[in-house]
């Protein structure tokens, strides 16, 4: 399994467009692909689930993705994450 | 078969096209069991593709027509239709409890949509609470195969038929394709007869049925001067509706020439004709109908259209927009008039009773000083570019007047010192529409620089009557003595203390109000630009002298709105 920690600085948080494009990088990949916060977990392919966690700014959130393309995953989600201003 | 329909003329003009309903279909359904459940998933995903390329030519059209970022909603919704939470639950609960797709959509978007509106403490997990069922619905018709209309689809042309059309509605029509419309509802004040105006498209509201009468398809002839709609109109009709059309189409230009004139009327008196506007995109109009002031800019627009309250620097640029275009003609603009029917999503007000008579405008911009200064200081550094007049709305008492012009010169005086470049003649005036002011008119006139008469809530408020309820429309009455003794009392305070009054209401563009005002010597008269031509002509054949006879009859003499309609009548075609 791969993991990676991300502190969200962006002012609006996991919100709209960023929350979109989060879920349409993670659903490129064939890995489980899982946000955790505040010790929820939920499924990054699923825009319902992410925006039901309502991530603000400042909210330290948890990637993991296991399965046969988990490390491209987790690197692919990183660049989106840096790209879209939502992590440093 | 040929229908004949009789509403009220609300927009210049006459067209005929096919209908093009903008009606929510009957999205009902009942609940049953499902044997075959993978042919019921896969009648689900068939769904979920339409639903998709739906969304994929709306999202095109919002790009295009309303921009990237106003377009990219459309994403999440397609991101939605991908969820694999989301149709993994509907599926699930298909196969598992062997209900239909509709079922299953429904519970299971129900409970998301609990989820979301839940988040009461945050209003932006609370708006996705609307895009899910958006989403669902979209979906939901069509597994029933009653697909949603939707205004950006259209792509030939046609007549929007409606109940009623909202401000979203007719901000998403494209006016190469919409020819006219037609609702069930509403007055020439409606809304959507003030857009169908400022969009130069031929309009007829309140005809109460038309939205059941017509199919979609089915021809339709709109003369949104008589107020005439024809379903399936025939050959002979048709021909009479080009004509029509032609006609209006030469007088039209023949008022076009009129457009750098000035308004003068036959015995050689001016009067000022002006616009109204609410965006500075509506300047387009302003300028091409010659209108010779702004007498009113409708600033709530600014808080309206945003998510958020739009900041000094937002309302400035558009302040300065409009002045700059005016090229050092005269613009009035009104404070923020806020409450009543028009709510802010982000400044929750309380509920009350009687909105109408409740928490809005001066009274909240004066509760609300932090957004009512942020206004005045845009208006001000804005004033260095033009010739601006402020106006406050729905001031009751002299002491309202006097509080909000103090905050006027506080911030005046504070840009001063802060070396900001500030007219130094700006006018300060009223909006004259709660009775009580137009009663003590002459003690305002005193206070304040001008008057601008609101006739819709001047009459709905002398006359007690909510101008949106039909049953009571009846008492809209803008001719009836009552209302013409303030008006006429307003003007002549105005004109004591050596102060000007103007009309910014619909009625000071009626062909029957004009020459009631010009007899009383209204100084300025604001309308939607597209009148500005017509009234100009009007004028061309009136004489003002001659017209003050009627002004003193209709005040004096008349008893009944009927009256002064005869009387009008009388004046202007004797003379």
């Amino acid at each position: 399994m791969e993991k990676r920690e991300f502190n969200v600085v962006a002012e609006t948080g996991i919100h709209a467009r960023p929350a979109t494009l989060l879920v349409q990088a993670a659903s490129k990949f064939n890995s489980d692909i899982n946000l955790e916060y505040k010790g929820k977990s939920v499924n990054l392919k699923s825009i319902m689930g992410v925006m039901s966690l309502g991530v603000g700014q400042g909210a330290d959130v948890t990637i993991s993705a296991e399965g046969a393309d988990e490390k491209e995953a987790i690197a692919a989600i990183e660049e989106t994450m840096k790209k879209e201003g939502l992590s440093n | 078969m040929t229908k004949n329909l009789k509403g009220i003329a609300a927009s210049d003009g006459v067209a005929t096209a096919k209908a093009y309903l903008l009606v929510q279909p009957d999205l009902s359904f009942s609940k049953s069991t499902i044997e075959d459940t993978d042919k019921e998933v896969a009648r689900l995903h068939t769904a979920l593709d339409q639903s998709i390329a739906e969304l994929k030519i709306i999202r095109q059209k919002a790009a295009e027509s309303l921009g990237e970022e106003e377009a990219e909603v459309f994403d999440a919704h397609m991101t939605m239709l991908a969820d694999p939470e989301y149709i993994g639950a509907i599926e699930k609960q298909i196969t598992d409890d062997k209900v239909n797709a509709e079922t299953a959509l429904k519970s299971v978007s129900d409970g998301f949509i609990e989820t979301f509106e839940a988040m009461t403490d945050n209003t932006y997990m609370q708006e996705r609470a609307a895009d899910i069922r958006d989403v669902s619905t979209r979906v939901l018709s069509h597994l029933l195969n009653r697909p949603l209309p939707n205004p950006a689809l259209i792509d030939s042309e046609v007549v929007i038929v409606a109940h009623d059309l909202t401000p979203s509605d007719t901000a998403q029509l494209n006016k190469k394709y919409v020819k006219a419309f037609v609702t069930d509802i509403g007055g020439r004040t409606a809304h959507s007869a003030i857009m169908a105006r400022s969009l130069e498209i031929p309009a007829v509201v309140g005809t109460d049925t038309v939205t059941t009468d017509v199919k979609n398809g089915q021809t339709i002839t709109v003369n949104g001067l008589t107020g005439a709609v024809t379903i399936d109109p025939s050959a002979d009709q048709i021909q009479a509706s080009e004509q029509a059309a032609k006609d209006f189409a030469a007088q039209k230009a023949e008022w076009a020439q009129l457009k750098t004139a000035k308004t003068v009327t036959e015995d050689g008196q001016h009067f000022e004709v002006g616009a109204n506007i609410g965006t500075p995109k509506d300047m387009d109009a302003v300028l091409a109908n010659g209108a010779e002031a702004v007498g009113l800019y409708r600033t709530e627009f600014l808080y309206m259209d945003s998510s958020e309250l739009p900041t000094e620097d937002d309302q400035f640029e558009a302040y300065k927009t409009v002045l700059e275009q005016m090229d050092g003609k005269p613009v009035v603009v009104r404070t923020m008039d806020i409450g009543g029917d028009k709510k802010l999503p982000y400044l929750p007000l309380p509920h009350e009773d009687n909105p109408f008579l409740g928490y809005r405008a001066i009274r909240i911009s004066l509760d609300r000083q932090d957004i009512f200064r942020t206004q005045l200081r845009a208006l001000l550094r804005a004033s260095a570019y033009g010739n601006l007049r402020i106006m406050f709305p729905m001031i009751g008492t002299v002491n309202e007047f006097k509080a909000a012009k103090k905050v006027f010169l506080e911030e005046k005086d504070k840009l001063v010192k802060e070396g900001v470049k500030v007219s130094d003649n700006i006018q300060t005036g009223m909006m004259m529409e709660v009775p009580a002011a137009a009663v003590l008119a002459d003690q305002f006139a005193k206070v304040a620089d001008f008057f601008s008469i609101g006739t819709n809530d001047l009459i709905q408020y002398t006359m007690a009557a909510d101008r949106g309820n039909d049953r009571v429309s009846y008492l809209y009455q803008p001719y009836n003595p009552s209302i013409l003794r303030l008006v006429k009392h307003i003007i002549d305070s105005a004109h004591k203390e050596g102060k000007w009054a103007g009309m910014c209401g619909e009625a000071a563009g009626d062909p029957i109000m004009v020459p009631l005002l010009v007899g009383m010597g209204l100084d300025e008269f604001s309308m939607s630009a597209t009148s500005v031509l017509r009234v100009r002509s009007q004028m061309k054949g009136l004489s003002a002298s001659y017209l003050k006879t009627l002004a003193e009859r209709a005040t004096t003499e008349s008893v009944t709105n009927e009256d002064n309609i005869k009387l009008v009548k009388e004046f202007t075609e004797k003379h």
